[in-house]
């Protein structure tokens, strides 16, 4: 049994609105993530993904807020820190994060080059301006990156490049933990391919030991990671391994977003995609019950009452008043 | 399909940007033909023209050189008179609904232009009978969006108030370009939904600009693969998909990421 890596208890983290309303996020999630394994993250938009993966960084600025929980890295608390603690020892070389739209990361008015001399003045200052160089260039040729880009201003990189190169840039200390939020969103499907080839090859590499991936492609969560939690109104509803995730999904709110995979394979054109009816629940309210239950279609009024707690089976963990054989009864029966 | 319902055609497409040594073309050489009530998709990575062709189209630019035929005859878009007539049969949604609205205007406004561009005159309570219809249509409220901006929506709904715009223009050629891009999966198949509808409704012929080949698989009955400018293969969607001829046919299916194969990216 490998050592978790990344150990989250319990976190609550709130955005607090210019009308003075508390908007809570990430809700109580909890999670571990062994040494040298890849976690997926799938939900659909405004389910508190990102939130969750900027709260997993312990940098906090308003509007975002942290209420309660913990975030082990290592062993160590994070939570329990100082910024300037946390600033200088956690982020980049435990943890690193990739944004969403990682290419406007870069700053336009710097060389790449001059952009890696930075980040090295404050974590490595002990390293001259020709080392710096030295690394950088062998840290981009391994990663198939000509050194080119190095002497390159933004601009003159395509998207996929951009992408790829501020990936190498965020792991060029080697973070034990990589949270990546929707790398690939922005990238047609053969940049997407190169910027996947890259994460991977940092993982064989060793030069991050775990990967945290969030995206709503869920085709590609299943080729990347080795497991798979969907997200759904600031709680995780359900986690399994990816490919029972995606062949077996239990919660009826996991089912429903593998019903909306779309893949060139044979038989993909006659299949009927399933579609969730309304819309996710406003968090500023406190919700009786589970949070899906209202777009469920197998909800009964018992699903409103107390707190739909998670279950653990097998390895897997899902949050549903139902057991295992009555779910799959009700979708054998398939009333959907 | 037989030859006489050809709605849109294309016959030596070109374009071109830029003068001299910085001359780029965008679109190369194209020859299509799009019939009545047919779903085509046009497939290719980023800078393969296809937004441009897409542009080209709608009349938004100007092809270099070649002819556009709709209805068998070349377009007449020389005044604006005649764009806006050209504009009632052949109708887009762009990729990104965010610059795609007037910040200024109320939302439904845009819908309120449709009716002034179609040239029908309402009493207030027809017009909000007919937007009622139209937004109950993409599944949205109409008491809950009635005087909103458009800063106060949400991506999919702002998507789904173009779509709305659609089934009130009720054109004869539907634009899409990368209509799902920015909207996640499961809100997508809603979307997809919708546009299929339209189509067995009002017969409207829909062209799909996209990158993944899985989606064009879904929804069109033709797909046209394009690269650097050039369309390098055509044909029915299930022949494109199952059995490709072209190399980069082949490359752009194996770069999508699958459930029942595997997927190379070691």
């Amino acid at each position: 049994m490998a050592e978790n890596i990344l150990e989250v208890k319990e976190l609550k983290t709130y955005y607090k609105t210019r009308l003075k309303e508390y908007v809570y996020a990430v809700d109580g999630v909890s999670f571990e993530l062994p040494e040298g394994k890849t976690l997926g993250i799938a939900g659909e938009s405004g389910c508190g993904k990102s939130t969750l993966a900027l709260s997993l960084m312990g940098f906090y600025f308003p509007p975002l807020f942290y209420k309660s929980g913990s975030i082990f890295i290592n062993g160590t608390d994070i939570m329990k820190l100082n910024k300037e603690q946390l600033r200088t020892r956690i982020l980049g070389r435990e943890i690193a994060y990739i944004p969403q739209a990682a290419m406007n990361a870069l700053n336009p008015t710097l060389k790449i080059i001059n952009f890696i001399e930075d980040i090295m003045k404050e974590h490595r200052p002990e390293l001259s301006r020709q080392q710096v160089r030295m690394l950088a260039s062998e840290r981009f040729e391994t990663l198939n990156l000509s050194s080119r880009v190095l002497d390159s201003y933004p601009n003159e990189l395509s998207g996929g490049m951009k992408q790829r190169t501020v990936i190498a840039i965020s792991t060029i200390l080697n973070p034990k933990v990589l949270i990546a939020d929707e790398p690939t969103s922005a990238l047609d499907v053969t940049s997407q391919k190169v910027v996947i080839k890259l994460l991977k090859e940092l993982l064989n590499r060793k030069y991050i030991k775990s990967l945290v991936f969030i995206t709503h492609e869920l085709p590609l969560l299943y080729h990347v990671t080795d497991d798979i939690m969907v997200m759904y109104a600031g709680e995780i509803v359900e986690r399994g391994t990816a490919h029972d995730m995606v062949f077996e999904p239990l919660h009826p709110y996991s089912r429903k977003l593998m019903g909306s995979i779309i893949v060139p394979e044979e038989g993909m054109k006659n299949q009927k995609l399933s579609a969730i009816p309304g819309a996710p629940p406003n968090l500023k309210h406190t919700i009786e019950g589970c949070r899906f239950a209202d777009r469920c279609t197998y909800a009964t009024a018992e699903c409103k009452k107390g707190k739909a707690e998670s279950r653990l089976i097998n390895n897997r963990s899902y949050r549903c008043i139902f057991d295992v054989g009555a779910l799959k009864e009700m979708y054998e029966n398939g009333h959907e | 399909m037989d030859m006489n319902d050809i709605l849109l055609s294309g016959r030596h497409v070109t374009r071109d940007f830029g003068f001299g040594r910085n001359k780029v073309v965008a679109v190369n050489d194209i020859d299509f033909d799009f019939h009545e009530g047919e779903i085509i998709s046009i497939v290719g990575e980023s800078g393969s023209g296809k937004t441009t062709l897409a542009k080209m189209i709608t009349g938004l630019l100007k092809e270099t050189s070649g002819e556009i035929m709709y209805r068998g005859r070349p377009r007449d878009l020389k005044t604006q008179k005649k764009r806006k007539e050209y504009w009632k049969d052949i109708q887009a949604i762009f990729q990104d609904p965010f610059s795609s609205f007037n910040l200024f205007h109320r939302v439904e406004k845009l819908l309120i232009d449709c009716f002034t561009l179609k040239g029908i005159k309402l009493s207030r309570e027809e017009q909000n009978q007919k937007l009622r219809e139209a937004f109950s249509f993409v599944n949205l409220k109409y008491e809950e969006l009635y005087n909103k901006y458009p800063f106060e929506l949400s991506g999919g709904q702002m998507q789904r108030l173009m779509i709305a715009r659609i089934f009130v223009l009720n054109p004869k050629v539907l634009i899409a370009d990368e209509p799902t891009s920015m909207i996640d999966a499961c809100s997508r198949s809603t979307i997809l939904d919708m546009l299929l509808k339209l189509r067995t409704e009002n017969n409207m012929t829909i062209i799909f600009i996209t990158h993944d080949v899985g989606l064009a698989y879904y929804v069109s009955d033709t797909i046209y693969i394009m690269q650097k400018g050039e369309i390098v293969e055509r044909g029915k969607a299930e022949d494109i998909v199952i059995n490709p001829q072209h190399n980069y046919t082949r490359q752009l299916i194996s770069d999508v990421p699958k459930i029942h194969t595997s997927w190379d990216v070691g």
